[in-house]
């Protein structure tokens, strides 16, 4: 072998012959549990079939026995890096139903953690998709400044992970003490980080030889499979809901949609890094618009539980506590769709109620499940070393996928 | 629901007269079309009227109620940033042309909808289970299936 060049290795023209690889499911470097059944000729990709279903969870039939509020707790678990912007577009998506009106100071905290979730889901996507390049160090880097973020989200909703820190109705509590300090600390930090990580993989031949040219998907296959997101703007078109459709005063912030032309991995990675800095900006943004202490949800008691303080000495806050938490509240018949710009693209809910407590159908357009069928297209005749190239570069996330 | 109708209802009512319903909703212009209409009007939104972005199919079960299912194809306008979607009703034995032809990306959603609800595409190039295994038995999303868990008697 030692004697033959890459070419003869790569091309066996010798025979027909083609070989079934299944990549996958526990496999480092699919992010989760996705199986890909790939057709080999020689190093060359025939076909790649991707193979789900192995984080499957039945959300969408759970959802049918839980009451509107308890359904929030399951969308954090579909895209599990990104739990506050799939909080997001349900609630809203409930709240139209609803039609009622949620306090200003409510929204802009919603924007506030939607982009801070963001950066976090950006941060583990580069991470990993650098990684699966096989630049180790960055991803602990990624994974220290996801940190930060994630103490953010502690320090207002009590949890890292699963947070369900809006409600139908606003917010679940209001900021703790300190937050706004905690906020500046981190965009003063953040820049710096990300300059780091810029000079980190900007230029950098393992970043443009692996994703330039690779896995091509232009614009014509994204409307056909209905691809969203960063994966949907690396083709030129600057499609972000944040700014065609805006929900919580998107349109009162400053920031641009970044776009490339290239339609590549390469394109993909940077539009995805140039987000960060947008999304950074919001922040900053956002922070000078919300006061530490405020409202945070709305003041309709047949929606918001009331406070603490008046359960105890108010009978009327005491009935609509037990009714709220024991049966719900019914939301009026019909059917709505909400969709927001999660970092991954149009996640979006689409709820049918039947007038009572609990919705009818709950489904659930997330948007990797999308994004991950043009696998088969751009891994079509490429390299099995792109397959994982593809997968990191239209970042999928298997609890998005499998539902 | 409004006073004004959008343009794209207006157009499509003048195109295919009776078949085509408008149903009131809160938040984006509804049809609902006959299933042996479906494939016209699919074709009529993507190609004339410009809505060239799939969005999703998904399905739903008003089990006990005839005809049993309710189809909801979402689709797109880039250039207007518009959205529709157009249903159709189907029966349990009903089958349903498949739109795998017009947008490719409706393959894994209507493979879920046979899947989750057991409805039945015509030209679809695969339909199979997508997230439960091949020999699993019955479509859990309809409202006939139980919600599992041991029974405590």
């Amino acid at each position: 072998m030692a004697s033959q060049n890459f070419e003869d290795i790569v091309e066996t023209p010798t025979t027909d012959e083609t070989m079934v690889i299944n990549l996958g499911p526990q496999h480092p470097s699919t992010h989760g549990v996705l199986r890909v059944r790939l057709v080999l000729d020689g190093e060359r990709v025939v076909q790649a079939e991707p193979v789900i279903g192995y984080l499957h969870t039945g959300f969408e039939k759970t959802a049918e026995t839980l009451t509107y509020q308890q359904c929030n707790t399951i969308t954090d678990r579909l895209d599990y890096l990104a739990p506050m912007t799939n909080n997001l577009a349900y609630v809203l998506a409930v709240e139209k139903m609803l039609d009622i009106e949620v306090p200003k100071r409510a929204q802009y905290i919603r924007v506030l953690f939607s982009e801070l979730t963001r950066l976090a889901s950006h941060l583990v996507w580069l991470g990993t998709h650098v990684m699966d390049l096989g630049a180790m160090s960055l991803f602990f880097y990624c994974m220290r400044e996801r940190e930060i973020i994630l103490d953010l989200i502690e320090a207002a909703s009590g949890v890292r992970m699963n947070p369900s820190y809006f409600r139908v109705g606003g917010l679940a509590y209001d900021l703790p003490d300190g937050f706004h300090q905690k906020v500046q600390d981190f965009t003063k930090d953040f820049p710096r980080w990300l300059k780091m990580y810029r000079n980190l993989v900007d230029g950098n031949p393992l970043i443009n030889e692996r994703l330039q040219g690779i896995s091509m998907m232009d614009r014509e296959t994204c409307y056909q499979y209905g691809v969203t997101g960063p994966n949907l703007r690396a083709t030129g078109l600057a499609l972000d809901l944040r700014k065609v459709d805006p929900y919580c005063h998107y349109d009162e912030f400053d920031f641009d949609v970044p776009t490339r032309t290239e339609c590549d991995a390469y394109a993909r990675f940077w539009v995805r890094f140039e987000e960060m800095y947008e999304s950074l900006k919001i922040v900053e943004q956002v922070m000078e618009k919300i006061s530490p202490r405020g409202e945070y949800a709305t003041q309709d008691r047949k929606v918001a539980l009331p406070p603490r303080e008046e359960i105890y000495g108010n009978m009327e806050a005491l009935i609509h506590q037990f009714k709220l938490v024991t049966a719900g509240f019914p939301v009026p018949a019909g059917e709505v769709y909400q969709a927001v710009e999660g970092p991954r693209g149009e996640m979006g809910f689409y709820l049918i109620s039947d007038g009572g407590p609990k919705p009818y159908r709950w489904r659930a357009r997330t948007p990797s499940y999308y994004n991950l069928q043009t696998l088969p297209i751009i891994c079509q005749g490429g390299l099995v070393a792109d397959v994982i190239t593809a997968i990191g570069s239209i970042d999928i996330m298997l609890g998005d996928v499998d539902k | 629901m409004s006073v004004e109708m959008p343009e794209v209802l207006t157009r499509l009512t003048e195109q295919f007269g009776e078949a085509v319903q408008v149903v009131p909703t809160v938040d984006q212009p509804t049809v609902t079309v006959p299933v042996e209409q479906l494939g016209a009007v699919a074709d009529y939104v993507k190609n004339t009227l410009g809505y060239v972005m799939f969005n999703d199919v998904l399905a739903a079960d008003w089990f006990p109620s005839r005809p049993r299912f309710e189809l909801v194809y979402q689709v797109y306008h880039p250039e207007l940033n518009q959205r529709m979607r157009f249903k159709c009703y189907v029966s349990e034995d009903q089958h349903v042309p498949s739109m795998v032809g017009l947008w490719a990306g409706a393959n894994w959603p209507e493979r879920e909808a046979f899947d989750l609800f057991g409805i039945v595409f015509d030209g679809h190039p695969n339909l199979t289970r997508i997230y439960l295994p091949d020999d699993w038995e019955g479509h859990p999303l309809r409202k006939d299936y139980p919600t599992g868990g041991n029974r405590i008697d």
